[in-house]
C-alpha cells in the first residue's frame, strides 16, 4: 500500500536535487578583474601522475602572468583563474566534466585535459558550444582530421613521437651499408588512442622506408607484465623495436628487456621522461630512445619565463620536481591564451577563437603556429637518449647535444 | 596464427614461456593461498586481496629508497601488512564476517577502493620498482632467460606455503584456524575464541600477500591500481583448486600463470587478460555443469 | 490517505517535475539525464540482485553491448540522425536480450558468489575482448555522431529521452512484480530447490528476468552512448568498476527487493556523488569507498529496509503494541 510517508521521500528528494541544481550557477567568465578558464584534469585514476604534471603547468602559468601584472585586456589588466575538475582518467566523465564547466560554471575558454582519450571526449562538447579549447596532451592526429574549428594543440601530433627514431633506424642501416628495406621493425603499442595513433604514423614511415613489420602487439592498458611480447622479441630478432604504453609501457620495457637480456639494435619508447626510467632503473635504461615533446636544454626564449632552463629551474622550485614536457605544453596552453587574449582585445570567444588561429608566437616550449585544423607545426619534436643515466638529446640533429649510439651494446659485452 | 608457426619452428620459446609462466604462477599462488584460507575459515571472499598485494610493493619499494636492499621487504612487507590486517579486522571485517556472503564481498570491495584511492594520493600514481640486482639466469646457450629474482620469488613462494601448511598442521592457533574452519559454533563451545581466529586469518592472509607484493615490486612494476587482476587470479585458483588443499592452491597457480603467458604469445597482448577473464567464466560454468550431473551446483 | 487518488496525485507530481525539471536548471539538464540512468541502473539490477536473490556484478555487459550496437548502426547504417538513433537504440536493447538469453542458460545455473564473480568475469571479459576488436574501434574507441540542432537542444533531447526510458521501466517492472512473473522470481529468491520441485520452470523464469533487465540496460546504454558521445571499450562501454558497481551499490543503499528503493538509492547516491565531485577535488574517490564500506556495513538493508524497521505501522505492518492482555479464561 502506498502512503503519504513514503511520497515524500522521493519528492523531497526530487526538490533537493533542483535546489542544489539551481544554487551551482553562480560563475561567469569573467569576474571582476579575473579571467575564468576551465580544465578538467586527471587528478586520480590512472593518468593521474601526468594529470598533476598538467595542473602544475597550468597553475605555474597563471602564477606567472599575476607577477606580471596579469594580461591586458582592451586597456585592462585581469588576473587569471582556473576552475578544475578531476576527471578520474575516464572520457564517460570528461565530457560531462566539460558540460558542466561550460553551461554551469560559464566557463568561456577551455584549457585541456591530459591524454589524447579524454581530449577525443570533451572535444565534441566545446566545438558544439563554440568554446575554444588549446590543450597541450591531446597528441592524437585523429584529433584533428574531424573539422573541429574551436580546438588547438600546442603540442606535436602522434606521428611525429617515433618519425625520427624510424628515421634513424633507417639512417644508421644506410651508414653500415645496409638497405632501410631489410630493416625488421617490432611494435607493442598499448590499445589506447594515443599509443594506436602512434602507431599508425609508425606504420606509415615503416613502409615508406620499405621495412618489415615482423611483430604487432597491442598492449593491454592495465599492463603488469609483457612476457610474453618480448619472448617474441626474442624470437624475431628485430633491428627496431618500438614501444608506447605511457608510463607503464615505457617502465616494464626497460626492465624486462634487461631481465631477460633481449638485444635489439636500437628500442625506442615515448614517455620515459614521465616514468623516470634514467633516474629509478639505472643500467637497465642505458641507450633507450626516448620521444619528448621539449627538453630544458634547448635554446627557446619568452617574455614570460626567459629560456627553458629558466622555465624548468622555476618549476623545480614551485613544485619540488623537474618538469616534464607534459608540464611545459600545459604551460604554453595558457601562454596561447594570453597573447590571443591581448590580441583580441575582448572576451567574445569567436573573436578569442580567431584571434587563436592567428597565434604565431616564441615560448620557452617552442615556436607555436597552428594549421587550419588547429595543431601546432612549428615545433618539432625530439629524441633523447639515454647515455651514462642522462637524457641526451640526439636528433634532430640541429638540437643534438650528443651522438647516438648505434647499435646498443650486446648484453653480453656491457 | 604466425605466433603458433614461430613456436614450431623454435620450440625453445615454449620452454622460455613455460617457465616465464609458472615462475609469474607462484607469484599467484601466494594471493590464492590467502584467498583459500580466509574464505575457506571465514566464509569471506576478500575483494581487496590484491590491494594488499599493491601496498606489499610500496614496502619494499620504500625500503630500497631507504637503500636497504628490497629482499628485505618480504618479511618486513609480511609484518606490516599483518597490522593493517588485524586493523582492518577490528575497524571492518569482524562487522561483515558473519553476514550474508555479498555484502562482505561488497564491504571487501569498498575497502579495495579505499586502499587503491590512498594510495594513489600518498604515493602518486607514479609507476614504481625496486632494483634486487639479481642479474639473470641464462639457460640452453642463452636461449632461455629467466631473471634470479623470479627464481627466488618461486623458493618463496614455495617455501610459504610449506610454512603454511606447517603451522596450519602443527601450532596451536594453526589448529584452532583449522576447527573454526569445520564448525565455528563447535570450535566456540570448545573454548576458542574464534572472534581472535579470524582476525589472525585474515591479518595472516594479508601478511602473505605482502610479501608477494615486495617480490612483485623486485620482478616487475608496482602503481596503485595493480590490485584487480591478482584478485581475479586468486578467486580462480582457489575455486579450481577448492579451499582446504594448499598444495593443489600452487599447481593450479602455476597452471594458470602458464597459459596465461601462452595465451599473450598466441593470441597477442591485447588479449591476455580477456582470456584469462573468459576462463574464469568457463571454468565456473564446466564446473557447475558436471556438478550438476548429480543435481549438486557450487555453493 | 492511500486513495488511488492520492496516488494519482503523486505520480502525475513526480512526472510534471520531471517534466518541468530542465527548465527550473537548465545548467543541469544532463547531470540530471543521468539521473534517470542512475535510476534505470538499480531499478534493472534490483529485478536480479534484490527480487530474484542473483546477484550480478556483470550486468554492465548488456549496457556497453547496447551502447556498441546502437553506435555501429548509426555508423553503418546510413540513415539520417533521428532514424539512426531510434532503430539504433531498438537493436541496442534486442542485441543486449539475445547476449542475456545466450548467456543466461549456462550462467544463471552458478549460484550465490560463484555467479556473482563470474558475471564479474564476464563484464570484464567482454571489455578486454571489445577492446581488442578493430571493427568496432578497439582501444581507440568510437565516436558518435554529431546531434543536429542547437546549442543546448541535444542536452534537452537526451535529457527527455532518459527520462521516458525511467518512465517506461518503473510501471513494466511495477506491473511484473505484481503478477505470477514477481511472484516466481520471489520463490527462486526464498528456496531455489524448493521452487523447482513446486513445479516452475525455474531457468526459464531465471532467463527472463535476465532479459528484462538486459532490455532496459541495452536501451539506456545505446543513449548514454550518444550522450557521451566517445566510446571507450573499458571506461565508458564495459565500465565494471563504475557504472558496474554504482548500479549494486543504489539499489542496497535504497533498499533491495523494493520497488523505490532502487530509485530512492539512485538519487541520494547520485546527488552525494555530485557533490563529492564538486567539493572533494580528488578526493572523490577515497569518500567513495568509504562510503561503499559504511553503506554495506552499516545499512545493508538500504534506506527503505531500515525505515521499514523503524517505521513498520507506514508500511502497513500492523504493530500490535499494546494489546491488551486476554482476560483471564472462562
Amino acid at each position: 500500500m502506498l502512503n503519504t510517508g513514503r511520497n515524500i521521500i522521493p519528492v523531497a528528494l526530487m526538490v533537493i536535487v533542483l535546489v542544489l541544481a539551481a544554487a551551482g550557477s553562480a560563475h561567469a567568465k569573467v569576474e571582476g578583474d579575473t579571467i575564468v578558464l576551465g580544465a578538467a584534469v586527471s587528478l586520480t585514476g590512472k593518468y593521474s601522475t601526468n594529470g598533476k604534471n598538467t595542473q602544475d603547468g597550468y597553475e605555474l602559468a597563471v602564477k606567472r602572468i599575476d607577477e606580471m601584472g596579469g594580461i591586458k585586456v582592451a586597456g585592462k589588466a585581469y588576473k587569471l583563474k582556473i576552475i578544475y575538475y578531476d576527471d578520474e582518467s575516464t572520457p564517460a566523465h570528461g565530457a560531462q566534466l566539460a558540460e558542466r564547466l561550460i553551461s554551469q560554471d560559464k566557463v568561456k575558454f577551455m584549457l585541456g585535459p591530459y591524454s589524447s582519450g579524454l581530449t577525443k571526449a570533451i572535444a565534441p562538447v566545446t566545438e558544439k558550444y563554440k568554446i575554444p579549447m588549446v590543450e597541450g596532451n591531446g597528441a592524437s592526429l585523429s584529433l584533428f582530421n574531424k573539422g573541429y574549428k574551436y580546438l588547438f594543440a600546442t603540442l606535436s601530433t602522434t606521428e611525429y613521437y617515433l618519425k625520427e627514431a624510424v628515421n634513424l633506424a633507417a639512417l644508421e642501416a644506410k651508414k653500415q651499408g645496409k638497405k632501410a628495406s631489410q630493416l625488421k621493425v617490432a611494435l607493442a603499442f598499448e590499445n589506447d588512442p594515443f599509443s594506436q595513433d602512434v602507431r599508425a604514423g609508425v606504420v606509415e614511415d615503416a613502409k615508406r622506408h620499405g621495412m618489415k613489420i615482423v611483430i604487432d602487439d597491442k598492449l593491454p592498458p592495465e599492463l603488469n607484465d609483457m612476457a610474453a611480447t618480448l619472448t617474441k622479441v626474442k624470437a624475431l630478432k628485430p633491428d627496431l623495436f618500438l614501444v608506447s604504453g605511457h608510463a607503464k609501457g615505457a617502465a616494464l620495457a626497460v626492465r624486462q628487456t634487461s631481465a631477460m637480456k633481449i638485444d635489439v639494435p636500437m628500442i625506442a619508447t615515448t614517455h620515459c621522461d614521465s616514468a623516470k626510467i634514467a633516474e629509478t632503473l639505472g643500467a637497465a635504461a642505458e641507450y633507450f630512445l626516448c620521444a619528448s615533446q621539449w627538453d630544458r636544454s634547448l635554446n627557446y626564449k619568452d617574455k614570460w619565463f626567459g629560456t627553458a632552463e629558466d622555465y624548468a629551474q622555476r618549476f623545480e622550485k614551485e613544485f619540488n620536481y623537474a618538469p616534464p614536457y607534459q608540464a611545459a605544453e600545459s604551460t604554453a596552453a595558457v601562454l596561447v591564451y594570453v597573447d590571443a587574449l591581448q590580441r583580441a582585445g575582448s572576451f567574445d570567444t569567436k573573436k578569442v577563437r580567431d584571434a587563436i588561429a592567428a597565434t604565431d608566437m616564441q615560448t620557452f616550449y617552442g615556436n607555436i603556429k597552428f594549421d587550419v585544423t588547429g595543431k601546432n607545426i612549428a615545433k618539432p619534436m625530439v629524441l633523447y637518449q639515454i647515455q651514462k643515466g642522462e637524457y641526451k638529446v640526439v636528433a634532430p640533429t640541429q638540437w643534438a647535444s650528443s651522438t647516438l649510439i648505434h647499435p646498443r651494446p650486446k648484453w653480453s659485452e656491457r | 596464427m604466425d605466433s603458433i608457426q614461430l613456436l614450431f619452428d623454435a620450440p625453445i620459446l615454449s620452454v622460455q614461456l613455460l617457465l616465464d609462466g609458472l615462475l609469474i604462477g607462484a607469484i599467484f599462488a601466494l594471493a590464492a593461498y590467502g584467498m583459500a584460507l580466509v574464505w575457506g575459515v571465514m566464509n569471506l571472499i576478500n575483494i581487496a586481496q590484491g590491494e594488499f598485494v599493491m601496498l606489499g610493493g610500496y614496502v619494499a619499494f620504500f625500503l630500497a629508497q631507504a637503500g636497504v636492499h628490497p629482499l628485505f621487504g618480504v618479511p618486513l612487507a609480511a609484518v606490516v601488512l599483518f597490522v593493517l590486517g588485524w586493523m582492518l579486522y577490528r575497524a571492518v571485517i569482524f562487522r561483515v564476517v558473519d553476514k550474508d556472503l555479498f555484502i562482505s564481498l561488497l564491504a571487501t570491495f569498498g575497502l579495495s577502493i579505499l586502499l587503491q584511492q590512498l594510495a594513489n594520493e600518498v604515493f602518486g600514481a607514479d609507476v614504481r620498482t625496486a632494483e634486487s640486482g639479481f642479474g639473470t639466469l641464462f639457460l640452453f646457450d642463452g636461449m632461455v632467460t629467466v631473471a634470479w629474482i623470479k627464481v627466488v620469488a618461486f623458493v618463496a613462494a614455495l617455501l610459504a606455503g610449506g610454512l603454511l601448511m606447517l603451522f596450519l598442521k602443527k601450532s596451536r592457533l594453526g589448529r584452532a584456524i583449522r576447527a573454526t574452519a569445520q564448525n565455528a559454533r563447535a570450535a566456540r563451545i570448545m573454548g576458542i575464541d574464534t572472534n581472535r581466529v579470524y582476525a589472525a586469518t585474515y591479518s595472516l592472509n594479508a601478511a602473505i600477500c605482502g610479501a608477494a607484493g615486495a617480490l612483485v615490486a623486485m620482478t616487475w612494476i608496482i602503481h596503485p591500481y595493480l590490485g584487480l587482476p591478482y584478485t581475479a587470479r586468486a578467486f580462480m585458483i582457489v575455486v579450481v583448486a577448492g579451499l582446504g588443499n594448499i598444495a593443489a592452491v600452487f599447481t593450479a597457480a602455476l597452471g594458470l600463470g602458464a597459459a596465461e603467458n601462452f595465451a599473450g604469445f598466441i593470441m597477442g597482448a591485447e588479449y591476455q587478460a580477456g582470456f584469462v577473464f573468459a576462463l574464469l567464466v568457463v571454468i565456473l560454468i564446466v564446473r557447475n555443469a558436471w556438478l550438476h550431473r548429480k543435481r549438486r551446483y557450487l555453493q | 490517505m492511500s486513495t488511488p487518488i492520492m496516488r494519482t496525485l503523486f505520480y502525475a507530481s513526480v512526472v510534471l517535475l520531471a517534466l518541468a525539471a530542465p527548465l527550473l536548471a537548465p545548467a543541469f539538464k544532463t547531470q540530471m539525464a543521468f539521473l534517470w540512468v542512475m535510476i534505470v541502473f538499480a531499478l534493472s539490477w534490483d529485478i536480479l540482485g534484490g527480487q530474484m536473490g542473483y546477484n550480478s556484478f556483470g550486468n554492465i555487459l548488456f549496457f556497453g553491448v547496447g551502447m556498441y550496437a546502437c553506435a555501429i548502426v548509426q555508423r553503418d547504417s546510413g540513415l539520417d540522425y533521428f532514424p539512426a538513433l531510434y532503430v539504433g537504440m531498438v537493436t541496442g536493447a534486442m542485441v543486449a536480450v539475445g547476449f542475456a538469453a545466450v548467456l543466461g542458460s549456462g550462467m544463471l545455473g552458478l549460484r550465490g558468489h560463484y555467479f556473482a564473480i563470474g558475471t564479474l568475469g564476464l563484464g570484464i571479459a567482454a571489455g578486454e575482448f571489445a577492446s581488442g576488436w578493430d571493427y568496432i574501434g578497439a582501444g581507440s574507441g568510437l565516436l558518435t555522431p554529431l546531434f543536429p540542432g542547437e546549442i543546448g537542444g541535444r542536452e534537452t533531447f537526451f535529457y527527455y529521452l532518459m527520462f521516458a526510458i525511467a518512465a517506461m521501466t518503473f510501471p513494466v517492472l511495477r506491473w511484473l512484480y505484481a503478477g505470477r512473473f514477481g511472484l516466481t522470481i520471489n520463490a527462486i529468491r526464498d528456496d531455489e530447490d524448493k521452487a523447482e520441485a513446486m513445479g516452475i520452470h525455474t531457468t526459464l523464469y531465471k532467463t527472463a528476468a535476465w532479459c528484462t533487465s538486459a532490455f532496459f540496460l541495452g536501451l539506456t546504454g545505446a543513449v548514454v552512448g550518444n550522450m557521451i558521445g566517445f566510446i571507450d571499450p573499458r571506461d565508458v562501454a564495459f565500465t565494471g568498476a563504475t557504472y558496474g558497481v554504482w548500479m549494486i551499490l543504489m539499489a542496497i543503499l535504497g533498499g533491495k527487493g523494493t520497488l523505490w528503493g532502487p530509485v530512492i538509492g539512485a538519487v541520494v547516491f547520485h546527488v552525494t556523488q555530485q557533490l563529492f565531485w564538486t567539493y572533494l577535488l580528488g578526493w572523490q574517490r577515497v569518500a567513495l569507498g568509504l562510503l561503499i564500506v559504511i553503506i554495506v556495513v552499516f545499512f545493508p538493508l538500504g534506506i527503505l529496509g531500515w525505515a521499514r524497521e523503524r517505521w513498520p505501522e507506514r508500511f502497513g505492518h500492523k504493530v500490535q503494541q499494546d494489546l491488551k492482555p486476554v482476560q483471564g479464561g472462562k
